[in-house]
Formats: C-alpha cells, sequence, structure tokens
C-alpha cells in the first residue's frame, strides 16, 4: 500500500553521493532552468540515451532497460521536458561511457539537448546499484550525480529518488515524486477512497464500499486521510490511518460533518459543521472536539482549504447570495471575496508553495478549472471544452494539478501541468472517479 | 347425545357466521350493475329455503350481536387506515426549490402547514427532513446546500409551533436524485425536501 513511500527501506540509499561536480562555482542561476512563471510554454529538450548493464548477465540488461522507461515516463510525467528523438544522437550510446570523462558534450549540443541524463545499472548478487548523472552540454557541467543500492524491488523507487533530484536541481522544488493521489471511487451506492502514487501507479481501494462518501483530505505528514462517510445514515468524519489501514470516527456531530481539511502546522482541521443549525466551519482538535467557530454567517459555509503556512484560509460562501470563493485571515478574523466572474464558484484548493488558489467555477452550465491569485485577484481559466472539469487539487510542488472530467463520459480523474498544458487521464481504471486530493511531499 | 348436540351447535355456528358476513357485505353499498341473478339461488329447493329461514330466525338474537361487533371493527379498521393514509399523506407530499437556493417558495409553505397540522397533532411522531439537489454543481457544495434546505423547512416548522424535538435533517446532494437523467423537467423534480419518519 505505500510502496512508493518506502524509500526509507533503501536504507543503502545513504550510499548516493555526489561522483563528480567539475564546475560547482556559481549558485546564482542554480535554478534558471526552468521558468517559473512560464515553465510549460517552452518544454526543454532532454536527451537520454538507454542506460547500460555496467555487470554481466540478462538480468542486469532487463533491469537496465526497466530503469530507463520508468525515468523516461516518469521526467516527460512532469510536463517540463520533451525527449529529444533517439534517431537523432550523433553518437551510439552503446559504444560509450556515462561519466563525464566518456562524453563529448559537444555531440549533444550539436542536436540541441539542453539537458542530458546518463544512467547504468550492475548488480553484485541480490544487489542492485544504480547511477544516473544529469548534464548541462550547453554549461559543459555535470548538475548533478547520485548511486542508488537496494534490492531488485527497489528499482521504482530508486529511479524516483533521482527524478526527484532531477526536478529539485532545475526548480528548487521537490515532492512531486514522493507523492501519492487519494480520491473517491465506485459506482453509486459502492463509493470507497482509493489511493495510488503520483503517476496513477500502485492502486489500492483503502476503505470499505459505503452509500455515500465524499472529499477526502491528506494530513500534512501523509500519513492519514480525513474524508466523510455516511455510515448509519449519519455524515461523519472519519480518519483513516493509513499505517495502521484502519479508520477511526472522528466527528459525527448532529447534522452533517463535512469538508475536511488539516491545517498545517496543527493537528486540527476544519470542517463544515450543522448542529448549531447553519453550515459553518469550524477548527476542530486532533480528537474531533470544536476548538474554534471560524465563519458565522447565515447560509452554506463549506469547503476549507489552507494557505502552505496555515495562516489563511480559503473556502466557498453563499453569503452573497452564489457560492464564491472568499479568504480568511485565521489570526484577525477577517473575510474578503476572491471571486466575483460567475455564479457558481466552488472546491478551492491553496496551492502549497504560493498564493494561488485552483478553483472550480461554472459558466453557461459548464464547469471549468480556474486559478486566481489570493493576493492580486489575478485569474486565469485552465480548462476548456467537452464536459465538466472540477475538483482540482495541487501537487506538493505546486507544479501539477489533479481534477475530475467528464468529457469522456464518466467522471474520472485527469492531470495537468499549472498552466492547464499536458492535460491527460491519471489512471486507467473502470467506473467513476471523484474528488482527488494530492498528498503532501513524503519526508 | 352430548357429541352430538356440540356438532349440531358447531355446525349452527358456522351457519350463522356466514350469514352474517354475507349481511355484511351487502351493506357495502349499493351495486350500480344492478343483481345478478345466481344459478345456485335457482336451484334452491323449497325445502332448503324453509330451512334456512328457519334456522336464520332461530339464532336472529346473536346474530345482531355479531353484526355490531363486525361494524364496529370494520369501523376501527376504517378509522386506522384513514389514519394511516393521512399520515402517508402528509409524509409523501414533497417541496421544490429554485435551483441553488434554499428559501421556501408559496407552494412549498402550503404543503408544510399541512405538516405543521399533522405534527401538532401527533406530538409523538418524529420525521426526517431530507435535502436534495439537482446534479448541477459540485458534489461538496450541494451537500451543504441540501443540509441547508432540510434546516429551513425545520426552522418554518419550528417557528410554526411544531416540536424541534420531532425533527431531524439529514442532506444527501446530488446522490440520490428523485429522477435520472437531465435537463429542467428532471432537475425541478429532483430539488427537493423530503420527509419520512424516524427510525425506532
Amino acid at each position: 500500500m505505500t510502496r512508493v513511500f518506502r524509500f526509507c527501506l533503501i536504507t543503502a540509499v545513504i550510499a548516493a553521493a555526489v561522483l563528480f561536480v567539475p564546475f560547482s562555482g556559481s549558485c546564482q542561476d542554480e535554478y534558471d532552468y526552468i521558468n517559473i512563471s512560464e515553465p510549460f510554454a517552452d518544454k526543454i529538450p532532454m536527451a537520454m540515451p538507454v542506460f547500460k548493464a555496467l555487470s554481466e548477465g540478462d538480468t542486469v540488461e532487463q533491469a537496465a532497460v526497466n530503469a530507463y522507461e520508468i525515468m523516461q515516463e516518469s521526467l516527460s510525467y512532469t510536463g517540463y521536458f520533451k525527449m529529444v528523438d533517439r534517431k537523432a544522437f550523433l553518437v551510439d550510446p552503446e559504444n560509450q561511457g556515462i561519466t563525464p570523462k566518456d562524453i563529448n558534450l559537444k555531440n549533444w549540443r550539436d542536436i540541441g539537448a539542453e539537458l542530458l541524463i546518463t544512467g547504468g545499472v550492475r548488480r553484485k548478487a541480490d544487489v542492485l546499484q544504480m547511477e544516473f548523472r544529469l548534464f548541462d552540454p550547453y554549461r559543459g557541467s555535470v548538475l548533478l550525480g547520485k548511486r542508488y543500492t537496494g534490492s531488485t524491488g527497489d528499482q521504482r523507487e530508486m529511479v524516483l529518488k533521482f527524478c526527484s533530484e532531477v526536478i529539485r536541481s532545475l526548480t528548487g522544488r521537490r515532492g512531486l515524486f514522493e507523492s501519492r493521489i487519494a480520491f473517491v471511487g465506485g459506482e453509486k451506492g459502492q463509493r470507497a477512497v482509493y489511493a495510488c502514487d503520483f503517476d496513477g501507479q500502485n492502486l489500492v481501494r483503502l476503505t470499505d464500499p459505503q452509500d455515500i462518501v465524499v472529499s477526502p483530505a491528506w494530513s500534512p505528514d501523509g500519513g492519514s486521510l480525513a474524508y466523510t462517510e455516511y455510515s448509519d445514515d449519519h455524515p461523519n468524519i472519519y480518519v483513516f490511518d493509513l499505517e495502521a489501514g484502519q479508520k477511526k470516527r472522528f466527528a459525527s456531530y448532529e447534522g452533517i460533518n463535512l469538508t475536511p481539511a488539516w491545517q498545517p502546522g496543527s493537528q486540527g482541521l476544519a470542517a463544515t459543521l450543522s448542529f448549531e443549525g447553519d453550515e459553518n466551519i469550524y477548527l476542530l482538535t486532533g480528537t474531533g472536539k470544536v476548538d474554534k467557530k471560524l465563519t458565522d454567517s447565515w447560509g452554506v459555509d463549506v469547503s476549507p482549504s489552507f494557505s502552505p503556512d496555515g495562516s489563511r484560509m480559503a473556502f466557498v460562501s453563499n453569503r452573497s447570495g452564489s457560492p464564491q470563493v472568499y479568504v480568511m485571515d485565521l489570526e484577525s478574523g477577517s473575510v474578503s471575496r476572491l471571486t466575483y466572474d460567475g455564479k457558481y464558484n466552488t472546491q478551492p484548493d491553496w496551492s502549497p508553495v504560493s498564493d494561488k488558489i485552483v478553483y472550480s467555477g461554472m459558466k453557461n452550465g459548464d464547469i471549468n478549472i480556474y486559478v486566481i491569485d489570493a493576493e492580486s485577484g489575478e485569474k486565469s481559466r485552465l480548462t476548456s471544452g467537452k464536459g465538466s472539469n472540477e475538483a482540482p487539487s495541487w501537487s506538493p510542488d505546486g507544479s501539477m494539478i489533479v481534477f475530475t472530467s467528464t468529457r469522456s463520459g464518466l467522471p474520472q480523474l485527469y492531470v495537468m501541468t499549472a498552466s492547464g498544458t499536458d492535460q491527460r487521464r491519471l489512471l486507467d481504471m473502470p467506473g467513476p472517479q471523484k474528488l482527488p486530493d494530492w498528498s503532501p511531499a513524503r519526508q | 347425545m352430548v357429541k352430538k348436540i356440540n356438532i349440531r351447535f358447531i355446525l349452527f355456528c358456522i351457519l350463522v357466521i356466514s350469514l352474517a358476513a354475507a349481511v355484511s357485505c351487502a351493506k357495502t353499498g349499493p351495486d350500480p350493475d344492478g343483481d345478478e341473478i345466481r344459478d345456485e339461488e335457482i336451484s334452491e329447493t323449497e325445502d332448503e329455503r324453509s330451512e334456512r329461514q328457519r334456522r336464520a330466525e332461530e339464532g336472529s338474537g346473536i346474530d345482531e350481536q355479531e353484526l355490531d361487533d363486525e361494524e364496529r371493527a370494520a369501523a376501527e379498521e376504517q378509522r386506522k387506515e384513514e389514519e394511516e393514509k393521512e399520515k402517508e399523506d402528509v409524509l409523501s407530499e414533497k417541496i421544490y426549490f429554485e435551483f441553488d437556493d434554499s428559501s421556501l417558495t408559496r407552494e412549498a409553505r402550503d404543503v408544510l402547514q399541512r405538516k405543521v397540522e399533522w405534527l401538532r397533532d401527533n406530538p409523538d411522531e418524529c420525521i426526517v427532513i431530507e435535502g436534495h439537489c439537482d446534479e448541477r454543481g459540485t458534489d461538496e457544495y450541494n451537500l451543504a446546500l441540501g443540509s441547508r434546505r432540510a434546516e429551513s423547512v425545520k426552522d418554518y416548522l419550528v417557528k410554526a409551533g411544531v416540536d424541534g424535538d420531532q425533527l431531524s435533517t439529514i442532506s444527501y446532494g446530488e446522490e440520490r436524485p428523485a429522477e435520472e437523467g437531465s435537463g429542467e423537467e428532471v432537475w425541478e423534480k429532483n430539488r427537493r425536501a423530503e420527509f419520512r419518519f424516524c427510525r425506532d
């Protein structure tokens, strides 16, 4: 169930070391490879020759092929890169080494590769060892060199670990490859919480099917999921412990117990309760006791989402007559309306790394995903076209968004870059999938 | 001898009861299609008819008593049925809302007024108010909106004098449409509050 998080098990990873960094001088342009404001407009051409088998044996060759495929798919998944066609390569990688002394970077500059990754795999008994390097052919430097050691079963984790280093060295951010996505799956009346890796791999059903299940939300440490489930014909909030594989009833106040959201930097979470006869957002303690009433306006207040430091909260309220996104400063309690365009703006999700908030807005009956800056109010639309697109959730590094779309009939999960490019299905799973929540970065 | 009397007495009782039943059926109202002549009646012999009349006259005292009981039971039955029907009627009438709205229309208030009277007359009864939405909009907001709809119904009933302890609310958002499909005709049937009795 927690396969991708088993990095800790790859104990030998401590052997990972910077192998060779010849020009370690300048730091000021460390992260200028990817333009943060328009990162997906021009994809970076990346060359990745097939990985080499560094020891004898069929299993090593196979492991090299597998590692190559995982890395190419995973790096392409981010939307940052376009892979240079292997047919354009000027040298046959079969006849070339993978270390800096073996490589003439001019051969890679000449085909326009702005980044080059080489890799090699060797096996000593049951131990698999892999080494990868990231080159900048234009600056003539090795940006990254890592060696990983583990068992055959740890291959995907080792490759993803390097992918994570690649993205961190280029953007300064990490977390995508150590994340998972939780969502509600299953037919009507048979809904359950599911989870899969960031790329749709390793899909598991976590909870037993129930009549109505909504809004799973990851805890800040990624170890638990809070969600609402109708049990005994009552909407209660449960917390599912992933390690123990068990759920615990967290809040079952009279009326609704809905849309839990954990507050960063605290044990508590915010949720919509109606035990006082009106739907308001309350802050609950780690044991589900009411700590504080956060909103107090007549009508619906729902779907809280916290800023990265936990000091502000976006939420939906129909206090002005239609559902709109509002932002509350938790210290002062002051509330300001964020969305004005359209009559139905719901499901805000605050970026884990910035002041950007994604939400779904309805116009002419179509629901699409928008991103708005919490400070400037500047907004842009990320989806358009057939079907409704809703329930957006940011990846932990803020580079991608997972959402639900009915573009091919049933509601299904899709991902896109933070700019709305590269929209595609997350996973091949029959039946409807709804209300995804992208996990925080696993530490 | 004793045995013989007993059997005769039982047979007699059976006859009286079946006669009483026949009379009570006949009392349920006039037959608009006229009386149909049944062949068995025609085939009844003179002897049989006189025997039947004799026995009916013999047991006339008991017959009257049985008829009264039957009538009372039937009336009681009917009263219970009517009550049950009234209870069902009061519950089955749904109320409808505008899109993204939880306010009560004039029509909705009229429907609720009948529930108010019944709930005040039956203070031991407890009902659940279910709030529902149409399929448009988003899941979480619709669950909250369904709750708002149920709460606004509850508010109205309480303000009209119903004891709040007789009422509880639940929202199903867009999860349980009254009718599947799309388009305003379907949606307007799904934006509703429904009522049911509390479970024991």
